[in-house]
C-alpha cells in the first residue's frame, strides 16, 4: 500500500488507532472526563481527515475497498451522528453506577465498522466491517448490565445478528460458488454476461437479502428491533437507530448499483413487497405503544419502508433522495433519543408517554426540540423531514410508483397520528412545573441537531447541492 | 417586496410576541394588535392605491431550491387583494377578541395566532405550487396548538381529527402537484412549480382528471363539504374564540381559495367535467349543513354546521363556470367569513358571561344585553340572507348564475335559504327572546367588544349597500377562472 493509500482512508485509520489508544487509557486510569474528551477528539480529527483526501475520486484500493465522494459524504455522516451520540453520552453515563471507560472503546470499534461498511465494496471487507460492528453493538446494548432488560436485549441481538450473518455468508458463498467472484463490480459484470440469473446467485441473493435486511430491521426480518431500542442505553439505540441501518443501507446502495439491480424485475418486486409490510407493520405497531422507546423502534421500521421506496425508484432522484432522507433521519433519530436522554434519571429512562406530560411547562426548550423531532418524522413543512418526504415523493412519482405512493401517503396518515400524540402528551397541563438542570453537553448537541434540522427544512438547497453533485459523480 | 412583508411582519410579531411574554405578561396582547394593525393599514393603503387596476399587481420572486426548480415566488392579484385584507382586518379582531379570554400562557398563544396568520397570508399570496404547499402545512401547526393547548374540554380530540383531516388531504394534493410537475417536465422540458408555466400544462384528459381530484379533495376537505365536514364541528366547538374565528374566517376560505385559483384555471377539461357532481356534493351540503345546523342545542356547534351549509354556495357557485357566480363565492368567501366571525364572536361574549354554550340554559337575555342583542340580530340577519347585508348579494350572485348552468341544482340549493331562515331565527328565538330562566344581571357589550363589533357591522352592511368596490376588484381575476370554459359551452 502507498502513501496516497493510507492517507484516502485515513479517517478509518485515526478511528481504529483511537480505539487502540482508548484501550491504553483505560489501562493506565480510569477516568470518565478524559476518555469522553479523548474519544470527541478522535471523531474530529477523523472529520477533518475527510477533506485531507488526495487525488482523484473514485480511489480504488484494490481489492477491498473504494474511496469515492459517496463514501466520504457518508463517512461524514457516520462521524457526525457518532459525535453527536458521544455528546449525549457523557452525562447519560456519568449518572449511572457501572464503569463507564469500556463503552467509549466499544463505540470506536463499531464506528470502524461502520465506516468499512460504507468503503467496501467486496465481499470481504463487507463480512469484516458487518462484524466489526455488531460485535462491539453486543457489548454496547448489554453495557448497563446491571438493568432489567439489558442482558435480555443483549443475548437477543447476538443470536440474531450471529443468524443473520451466517445466512449473509452462505448467500455469499453461494454467489461465489456461481460466479467465482466476490467484488461487487466482478458479480455485476458476470451477471451481465450470464444473460439470465441462475439460481444458486438468485438463492445467494434471497440469503444476503435475510443478512442485510435484518441490520435494516425492514419487516420480516424486524423483530429484534422494539426488544433491543428498548433494553439498550438510550445512546446506544441512537447509535443502532442511525449509523448501523445507515451504513448498511448505504452498502445495499452500493451493491446495487454496481450488480446493476434494477435489471432484474424479481429483485424490485422482493423489495417491494418488503417496503410494503414494513411501511404497513412499523406504523400499525407504533400506534399500539404507550412506551416511546418501542414507538421509535416500530416507526423506524417504517421510515425504513419509505426508504426503500426512493430506493426503488432506481434513477439518480431516487439515489439523492434516499441520501437526504438518510441524513434528515439521522438527524431526527439521535435527536428524539438524545431528548430521551437527557429526561432520563439514575434509577430508570424517560420511556412511557406518561413521562412527558407536561413537558412543555416544565422543560420549555426540550420539548420545543423534542416536537421538532417529532414533526419532522411525520413529515411537516419548516423541518428536514418534510424536505425529505418531498423528495421521495418527487423521486417516486417521477418513477410512476403510484400504488407505493398512495400507500406511503396512508401511512404518513397513521404515523401523524402517534407523532401527534406525543407533542399533544407534552402540553397537557401541570400542576407543579419543577425544573431540573440539564447537562450543557448533552443541550448543546441537541441545539445543533434542532438548528441543523430547521436550516435542512427551510433552505435545503445547500446539503441537496452537495448530493446531487455526489450522485452524479459516482458513476 | 411588499408582499414579502405581508408575510414576514406576523411572523417577526409572533416570535416578538412570544419572547415579551417573559418581560410582562401583557405586552404579547399589545404586540399582537400592534403588527397586526400594521400590517391591516398596509394592506388597505394598498388598496386603495391599487383600486381600478387590472391583472397582477406586485410579484416577488427569489429562487429557493433551484434543484426542483422551486422558487420563493408572491404575486397579488385582485382576490389575493381582498383575501389578504380580510385575513388582516380578522386578525385585528381575533387578538382582540382573545384580550380578557386567554390568561394562561399568552406569549405562546399569540405566537400561534400570529403564526397562524402569516401562512394563510402565504397561502394567498403564493405562485409557486410548492410554496402553496408548504404555506398550507405550515399553517397548520399552530392551528392545532391553537385548539389543542386553549380549547374546551375535549380539545386533543378536536385537534388530532382536525391535523389529520387536512394533512391527509394535503398529501393527496401533493401527489397531485408533483404529478402536474412531472407531466409538464416531460411534455415541456421545464421543470418547474411556478404558477404561470404550470398553467396550460398540455396532458392527457384522463391524467387531468386524476390530478384535478387530488387538489380538489384536499380543498373540499378544508371547505369543507360534505362529506368531509365531520372535523368542522369539533373543531369549532372546542377551539377557542379566536381559534373558531380564524377557522371559520379564514381556514375554510383557503378551500375556496384553492378551488377557484388552481383547480379551475389549471384543469379546465377535469373541471368541467366533474362539474355537476360537484355542485350536488355543495347543494348536499348546503340542506344537510342546514338540517344539522338546526338540531344543534351548542351555540358554537350549531354556527359551526351553518359554515357547512354556507360553504356549500362557494362550491356551487365555483363550477358554474360563469363571471355572475364567480363574484358570488368571492363575496360569499369576504361576507361569511365576517358575519361567521362575528357570531364566533358573540358566542364567546356570551360564554364569558354566562359560561355556557347550551342554548337550552340561554333566553331572554334581550332586557340584560340590548346591545349584544342587535349586534347578534344583525348577523343572524345576515346569516339567514336578508337584503341589505353581505351575505345576501353574495348567495344572490351566486344563485343567479349557478341557475344558467344548473337549474335544478339551484333550486336545491335555494331551499338552502330557507332553511337558514329557520335555524337562524331558532338562535335568535332561544338566546335573547324566550321565557327567561332567572334573572340575569349581566354586563352589556363593553368598550373593547364595542370597537370589535362596530367595524364588523360596519363592513357587513357596506357589502350588503355597496358591494362594487368588492365586485370591480375580483373581477380582473375572475377571467382565467371563467373565461376559460366559454369555447367549451
Amino acid at each position: 500500500m502507498s502513501a496516497t493509500d493510507f492517507l484516502s482512508i485515513l479517517p478509518l485509520l485515526i478511528i481504529s488507532a483511537s480505539a487502540v489508544i482508548a484501550m491504553l487509557l483505560v489501562a493506565i486510569k480510569r477516568n470518565h472526563r478524559v476518555m469522553h474528551a479523548f474519544t470527541v477528539l478522535a471523531f474530529i480529527l477523523a472529520f477533518g481527515a475527510l477533506f485531507l483526501h488526495p487525488g482523484q475520486l473514485p480511489y480504488v484500493i484494490a481489492p477491498l475497498f473504494v474511496v469515492d465522494a459517496f463514501a466520504l459524504f457518508n463517512t461524514g455522516l457516520i462521524l457526525v451522528a457518532g459525535l453527536s451520540v458521544l455528546f449525549l453520552s457523557y452525562s447519560y453515563f456519568e449518572q449511572r453506577e457501572e464503569r463507564k471507560e469500556e463503552y467509549y472503546i466499544l463505540l470506536l470499534l463499531a464506528t470502524v465498522g461502520g465506516i468499512v461498511l460504507v468503503v467496501s465494496q467486496h465481499f470481504i471487507s463487507l463480512f469484516l466491517g458487518l462484524e466489526t460492528m455488531s460485535i462491539s453493538l453486543y457489548g454496547l446494548i448489554a453495557y448497563l448490565r446491571a438493568r432489567e432488560r439489558s442482558d435480555e436485549a443483549g443475548i437477543k441481538y447476538l443470536l440474531l445478528a450471529a443468524l443473520s450473518s451466517a445466512f449473509l455468508l452462505f448467500g455469499m458463498a453461494l454467489v461465489y460458488a456461481e460466479s467465482g467472484r466476490m467484488d461487487f463490480t466482478g458479480i455485476g459484470r458476470y451477471l451481465a454476461t450470464a444473460g439470465s440469473v441462475p439460481v444458486g446467485v438468485v438463492a445467494g441473493f434471497g440469503l444476503m437479502l435475510i443478512g442485510v435486511g435484518f441490520k435494516l430491521g425492514i419487516v420480516p426480518f424486524h423483530m429484534w428491533t422494539p426488544d433491543i431500542y428498548e433494553g439498550a442505553p438510550l445512546p446506544v439505540a441512537a447509535y443502532i437507530a442511525t449509523v448501523s441501518k445507515g451504513s448498511m443501507l448505504v452498502l445495499l446502495m452500493r451493491f446495487y448499483r454496481d450488480i446493476d439491480g434494477y435489471e432484474y424485475t424479481i429483485l424490485w418486486w422482493v423489495i417491494a413487497i418488503i417496503a410494503m409490510a414494513s411501511m404497513f407493520a412499523g406504523n400499525w405497531l407504533a400506534l399500539l405503544q404507550q412506551n416511546v422507546k418501542r414507538l421509535l423502534a416500530y416507526s423506524s421500521i417504517a421510515h425504513m419502508g419509505y426508504i426503500l421506496i426512493a430506493f426503488l425508484a432506481g434513477q439518480a432522484a431516487g439515489q439523492e433522495a434516499v441520501m437526504f432522507y438518510l441524513v434528515a433521519y439521522v438527524i431526527t433519530s439521535i435527536g428524539a433519543f438524545g431528548v430521551l436522554a437527557l429526561l432520563s434519571d439514575k434509577v430508570r429512562d424517560a420511556e412511557d408517554l406518561e413521562d412527558f406530560r407536561g413537558l412543555f411547562w416544565r422543560q420549555p426548550w426540550l420539548a420545543a426540540i423534542f416536537t421538532g423531532m417529532m414533526l419532522s418524522l411525520a413529515g411537516i413543512p419548516l423541518t428536514a423531514g418534510f424536505i425529505g418526504k418531498f423528495y421521495i415523493v418527487a423521486a417516486g412519482v417521477d418513477a410512476g410508483l403510484w400504488l407505493l405512493l398512495v400507500l406511503l401517503v396512508i401511512n404518513s396518515v397513521i404515523g401523524l397520528f402517534y407523532y401527534i400524540r406525543i407533542v399533544a402528551m407534552m402540553f397537557q397541563p401541570l400542576d407543579a412545573p419543577q425544573r431540573k438542570p440539564l447537562p450543557f453537553f448533552g443541550i448543546f448537541a441537541l441545539t445543533g441537531l434542532m438548528l441543523l434540522l430547521l436550516w435542512l427544512g427551510i433552505y435545503p438547497s445547500s446539503l441537496i447541492a452537495v448530493i446531487r453533485d455526489m450522485v452524479l459523480t459516482m458513476g | 417586496m411588499i408582499l414579502f412583508l405581508f408575510i414576514l411582519i406576523p411572523v417577526v410579531g409572533a416570535f416578538a410576541a412570544w419572547l415579551s411574554a417573559a418581560a410582562h405578561k401583557m405586552l404579547p396582547r399589545w404586540i399582537a394588535l400592534m403588527v397586526m394593525v400594521f400590517d391591516l393599514a398596509l394592506a388597505a393603503g394598498y388598496w386603495l392605491q391599487t383600486a381600478g387596476s387590472d391583472g397582477w399587481y406586485v410579484t416577488f420572486v427569489q429562487p429557493w431550491m433551484p434543484r426542483f426548480g422551486i422558487s420563493f415566488s408572491l404575486a397579488m392579484d385582485g382576490l389575493s387583494l381582498l383575501m389578504v385584507v380580510l385575513t388582516f382586518f380578522l386578525g385585528v379582531l381575533s387578538v382582540l377578541v382573545s384580550w380578557n379570554e386567554i390568561k394562561e400562557r399568552a406569549g405562546f398563544f399569540y405566537f400561534n395566532l400570529l403564526f397562524v396568520l402569516a401562512g394563510i397570508t402565504g397561502v394567498f399570496l403564493t405562485m409557486d405550487l410548492f410554496l402553496f404547499y408548504f404555506f398550507w402545512e405550515v399553517m397548520l401547526i399552530p392551528m392545532y396548538f391553537l385548539i389543542g393547548i386553549w380549547g374546551h374540554s375535549n380539545r386533543l380530540y378536536a385537534a388530532l381529527k382536525f391535523f389529520i383531516f387536512t394533512q391527509a388531504g394535503g398529501l393527496l394534493m401533493l401527489l397531485a402537484i408533483l404529478g402536474l410537475y412531472f407531466v409538464h417536465g416531460q411534455n415541456t422540458g421545464t421543470f418547474t412549480f411556478s404558477y404561470f408555466e404550470l398553467l396550460n400544462t398540455p396532458m392527457s384528459q384522463e391524467m387531468g382528471r386524476w390530478l384535478m381530484l387530488g387538489f380538489l379533495i384536499a380543498f373540499i376537505v378544508k371547505l369543507p363539504a360534505f362529506p368531509f365536514h365531520t372535523w368542522l364541528p369539533d373543531a369549532h366547538t372546542e377551539a377557542p374564540t379566536a381559534g373558531s374565528v380564524v377557522l371559520a374566517g379564514l381556514l375554510l376560505k383557503t378551500g375556496a381559495y384553492g378551488i377557484l385559483r388552481f383547480v379551475l384555471p389549471l384543469f379546465p377539461e377535469a373541471s368541467q367535467f366533474f362539474a355537476p357532481w360537484i355542485m350536488l356534493l355543495g347543494a348536499i351540503g348546503i340542506l344537510y349543513g342546514g338540517k344539522l345546523a338546526y338540531a344543534q342545542t351548542d351555540f358554537k356547534r350549531l354556527v359551526a354546521y351553518t359554515s357547512v351549509s354556507h360553504m356549500g354556495f362557494v362550491l356551487v357557485g365555483a363550477f358554474a363556470f360563469n363571471e355572475l357566480a364567480y363574484q358570488g363565492v368571492v363575496m360569499q368567501m369576504i361576507t361569511h367569513g365576517i358575519s361567521t366571525g362575528a357570531l364566533f364572536m358573540i358566542a364567546g361574549s356570551l360564554y364569558d358571561r354566562l359560561h355556557t354554550r347550551e342554548l337550552e340554559k340561554m333566553g331572554g337575555l334581550w332586557p340584560a344585553l340590548p346591545g349584544m342583542g342587535v349586534v347578534a340580530m344583525i348577523f343572524v340577519m345576515a346569516s339567514l340572507g336578508l337584503p341589505g347585508l353581505g351575505n345576501f348579494i353574495a348567495e344572490f350572485l351566486i344563485l343567479a348564475g349557478s341557475w344558467q348552468s344548473h337549474p335544478w341544482i339551484t333550486i336545491a340549493a335555494t331551499i338552502g335559504l330557507v332553511v337558514a331562515t329557520v335555524y337562524s331565527l331558532r338562535i335568535m328565538q332561544k338566546v335573547f327572546f324566550g321565557v327567561s330562566l332567572r334573572e340575569y344581571r349581566l354586563p352589556d357589550l363593553s368598550f373593547r367588544e364595542v370597537i370589535m363589533f362596530v367595524p364588523l357591522v360596519i363592513v357587513i352592511i357596506w357589502l350588503g349597500v355597496y358591494p362594487q368596490p368588492v365586485i370591480n376588484t375580483a373581477k380582473p381575476a375572475a377571467v382565467p377562472a371563467v373565461a376559460v370554459h366559454h369555447p367549451l359551452k
